[in-house]
């Protein structure tokens, strides 16, 4: 450690950061889309969270949905390929009737775990932390537990969900060509993600549905005295955003890797409400904290799989690889530090609705 | 507006009755109102109003009872039944949500669309311009709700029930937080709705208003109906004594008030909320030994920061609190406490009382912690309790023991608790925020002469009322408040309303330029 000091002062601080800009658009390439891909999976869990708290539902059980679901949709699209044998994959994203299946099973399951903590968070009305956190650790034990039964199995699994791909015409167009590439370079479930961002943000400040999540998550009284049901509703958008926070674990398990992992959501959950808390409660600006977090995962990628040459790569060889798995949360503790208290949480989030003295 | 005569009434509610647990809050209640007709429905805070509104709209199952609209029974089981039935109701806490704008507020629930999934947000404006329009009053469709005025939020309320097209509107103590020109121009918009052809419950305890409004007045009392009266045929005493059940005092006697010696001095104070907006941007205002100084205002232009800063709950950014000479800027709640400092917060369920805690214990909460009633580090629950009974007995609180949870009793009681605590020693300064909110006329009577006997004691009172009523009848000197400001100052004997009102509303620029 003693060399740190004595090599930055060798070298001009100018000129270290013109080398990392340079490298950085050298590498503007796989580094963007190495974001976006990792960005998938935070945000969805933010658009999970996004969609409960703007209807005032409080869910800090991204984390165990997703890995539940990671855990479904593996096991689900092993057993069908298991039981069909090997197919050729369709053309497009290497998809296979075992992993749509799996997908779909992964989505059922984040319904029902979402329809749990509905349960526990509007009808119960325990305290919605707590739910979430019951839900956290029943995920990490239930699917440790089973992943060991079955993997005795000597399953084979059914593979992984490929990216579309992208000529290389048209990832090395001038300006947008990465941009291109970023955004088509990835597999089904990533396009998928950027399309419901779109959709997600237009249909919450636009449509009907949008208005009535808004206003039940600020003033759920006022809902109810306008003869809308603040119950369904939120036991609605609770159980819809389940599908969200499966698609990323179904990711993990079936686009990102190609089987389940003990504990692989690896704190995204929690990393994808710090990035619903930084965006605002707004899809697009909880996608863009996604990708802003992101980002340290693809530059520390890419530094580990082309070390840039020259001084720069001089300073980097004394920074212990440790700093680039942690630099991701690191980023997330210090923008949220920043932002907290400025970014205002829907106003009735986390309060259990009680109607009047029905009876 | 009357419509006399043959014609079937609007609405009709035939013996409803609505028990909770322990209390008949409506008994075999009747009412009807006919189109075109407003009609007052008169009672103190719990007698049985709101309950009976909330039954008519949905909100709460009737236990006996029978609604009948046109002259044909009905069941209204939910909001979206009453309202599909043309009944709206303008709440006394308004359902509005303040990070929404105007339009969106009001298509909520009613929503005008352009296919089944997306809004059709011109048109609703479109509409929404031609209601405000035909009925005389603007508004901005855009503005958030957040940025208006409560005389505006009220409007965007009946705005709602307008955009619903409302037959039978209900409004709930609707002038509570409004100026007297508020007040005016609402009841300028019910008359023109009336006219109209609409029916209107309009609740409220307030004698000269239902008798300025109403065509007819039903008067209940604890979930009865004592009477109906017209307006023309009766007085404000004859209601005040149907509402209470006894004769009472309309106004408070404050008596000559023996001003001394400034008491609370506050010079150039500055306070900013949590997210560093300057409040309160420069007030001052002194307060001597012996007089109540009212301090009138609309909710929401810095009164609770003041009433915060000068107890020790908020620091100041700047400026200095002098109590009887001595520099008291940022102590502690404690501390104003131990330097005779009463405080009655505006809103007693938060700040006043631990509402889970047994009556004697919230009597300690500000003295727990010396002797008496604590002895090295126990405390002494002999003398606690014995404290407790004398108290009780002294500020007539009504509980069946002082054992049970604050949560049991009725507001008026919970009120004296505090009171009690507060009051019963020797005290240099009282700061008092909305000391009477929701309570029964008996209660205020009490508190009010409470608060007088300590101003003649020579204690100085700051007394914080959005209710401009209370601030009339109580003062000594009132002092009008708008944006973190003082704006006027005047002799609370001498004072016009409705010139305090202006200055509540504008701060006193249009005062100063109908005198220029």
């Amino acid at each position: 450690m003693s060399g740190i000091p004595g090599a930055l002062d060798a070298i001009p601080l100018i000129g270290l950061v013109f080398q990392l800009m340079g490298y950085l658009i050298e590498n503007i390439n796989p580094i963007s889309a190495t974001t976006v891909a990792v960005s998938v999976p935070i945000a969805l869990a933010a658009l999970c969270g996004v969609m409960c708290e703007r209807s005032g539902v409080v869910n800090i059980g991204l984390e165990g949905i997703m890995l539940i679901c990671a855990f479904v949709g593996w096991y689900a699209s092993a057993l069908v390929a298991g039981a069909l044998g090997p197919e050729a994959p369709f053309p497009l994203f290497g998809a296979t009737p075992a992993l749509l299946i799996g997908v779909l099973a992964a989505i059922v399951a984040g319904m029902l775990v979402s329809l749990l903590h509905a349960w526990l968070s509007i009808s119960a009305r325990i305290d919605q932390i707590i739910g979430g956190t019951i839900i956290n650790i029943g995920a990490a034990g239930i699917t440790g537990y089973l992943y060991t039964l079955v993997s005795g199995q000597s399953l084979t699994g059914a593979g992984q969900f490929t990216p579309l791909g992208v000529p290389q015409e048209v990832a090395t167009v001038p300006l947008v060509g990465w941009l291109l590439n970023a955004v088509l370079n990835q597999g089904p479930i990533g396009l998928t993600t950027i399309i419901i961002v779109i959709i997600f943000q237009i249909m919450l400040f636009r449509s009907r549905w949008g208005l009535r999540t808004r206003a039940a998550g600020e003033h759920p009284r006022a809902v109810e005295t306008v003869g809308i049901d603040v119950i369904r509703l939120r036991y609605r958008n609770v159980v819809m955003s389940g599908a969200l926070a499966a698609l990323g674990g179904a990711w993990l398990s079936m686009e990102y890797g190609t089987q389940f992992q003990a504990n692989m959501t690896n704190g995204r959950g929690f990393i994808g409400l710090a990035a619903m808390i930084v965006g605002r409660w707004s899809p697009v600006g909880a996608f863009g904290a996604a990708l802003l977090f992101a980002s340290a995962t693809g530059l520390s990628l890419s530094i580990t799989i082309s070390p840039p040459s020259g001084d720069l790569g001089n300073v980097f060889s004394y920074i212990p690889s440790e700093f680039w798995d942690a630099l991701p949360y690191i980023i997330t503790i210090v923008i949220l530090a920043g932002v907290v208290g400025r970014s205002i949480a829907p106003a009735a989030d986390g309060q259990p609705y009680e109607r009047e003295s029905a009876s | 507006m009357t419509q006399d005569g043959p014609g079937v009434p609007a609405l009709e509610m035939r013996g409803m009755t609505k028990r909770y647990p322990g209390v008949v809050a409506n008994d075999h209640i009747d009412l009807d109102v006919c189109p075109g007709e407003i009609h007052a429905l008169l009672g103190e805070n719990g007698a049985g109003k709101t309950t009976l509104m909330n039954v008519l709209y949905g909100l709460a199952r009737p236990d006996e009872g029978q609604i009948l609209l046109d002259g044909k029974p009905v069941q209204i089981a939910s909001p979206a039944d009453a309202i599909a039935r043309g009944i709206s109701m303008v709440h006394q806490h308004f359902m509005l949500v303040p990070v929404l704008s105007v339009a969106d507020n009001v298509i909520l629930g009613a929503e005008t669309m352009a296919n089944p999934i997306f809004l059709d947000r011109k048109q609703a404006r479109r509409k929404i311009a031609d209601l405000a329009g035909r009925f005389g009053f603007e508004l901005d469709p855009e503005a958030k709700v957040a940025s208006l005025s409560v005389g505006q939020q009220q409007r965007v309320e009946i705005l709602k029930a307008l955009y619903r097209e409302a037959r039978i509107l209900v409004l709930d103590e609707p002038t509570a937080v409004l100026t007297p020109q508020e007040t005016d121009e609402i009841f300028g918009l019910l008359r023109r709705l009336a006219a109209d052809g609409r029916s209107i419950v309009f609740i409220s305890h307030k004698l000269y208003e239902v008798l300025e409004i109403a065509d007819r007045i039903t008067v209940i009392r604890r979930g009865k109906v004592i009477g109906e009266r017209r307006p023309a045929e009766t007085t404000e005493e004859e209601l005040a004594e149907l509402m209470v059940g006894r004769a009472v005092e309309l106004t408070a006697d404050r008596g000559e008030s023996h001003v001394g010696r400034p008491m609370l001095q506050i010079e150039g104070l500055r306070v900013a909320d949590a997210r560093h907006r300057e409040i309160i941007p420069g007030l001052s205002l002194e307060v001597r030994a012996g007089e109540i100084v009212g301090v009138a205002g609309v909710a929401g232009n810095g009164q609770d920061e003041l009433v915060e800063s000068i107890v020790g709950m908020r620091t100041p950014q700047g400026g200095k609190v002098t109590l009887d000479g001595r520099d008291v800027t940022g102590l502690s709640p404690r501390k104003m406490n131990m330097a005779e400092v009463a405080y009655v917060p505006g809103d007693r369920h938060r700040f006043g009382l631990i509402l889970a805690f047994p009556v004697y214990d919230n009597l300690v909460l500000t003295g727990y912690y010396s002797p008496p009633y604590s002895r090295s580090f126990l405390r002494d629950d002999q003398a606690i309790k014995s404290s407790a009974e004398r108290q009780v007995e002294k500020f007539d609180i009504r509980t069946p023991s002082i054992n049970v949870p604050a949560a049991t009793l009725s507001g008026g009681n919970q009120q004296k608790v505090i009171v009690a605590r507060e009051f019963d020693r020797p005290l240099k300064l009282l700061v008092l925020d909305q000391p009477t909110r929701g309570l029964d006329v008996g209660s205020i009577e009490f508190i009010h002469r409470q608060i007088i006997a300590k101003r003649d004691a020579g204690a100085a009172v700051l007394l914080v009322s959005a209710e401009l009523d209370e601030v009339m009848e109580m003062s000594d000197r009132i002092a009008v408040m708008y944006r973190g400001r003082i704006v006027a100052e005047m002799d609370g004997r001498t004072a016009d309303k409705s010139e305090v009102g202006l200055y509540m509303a504008t701060g006193g620029r249009e005062a100063a330029e109908a005198t220029a």
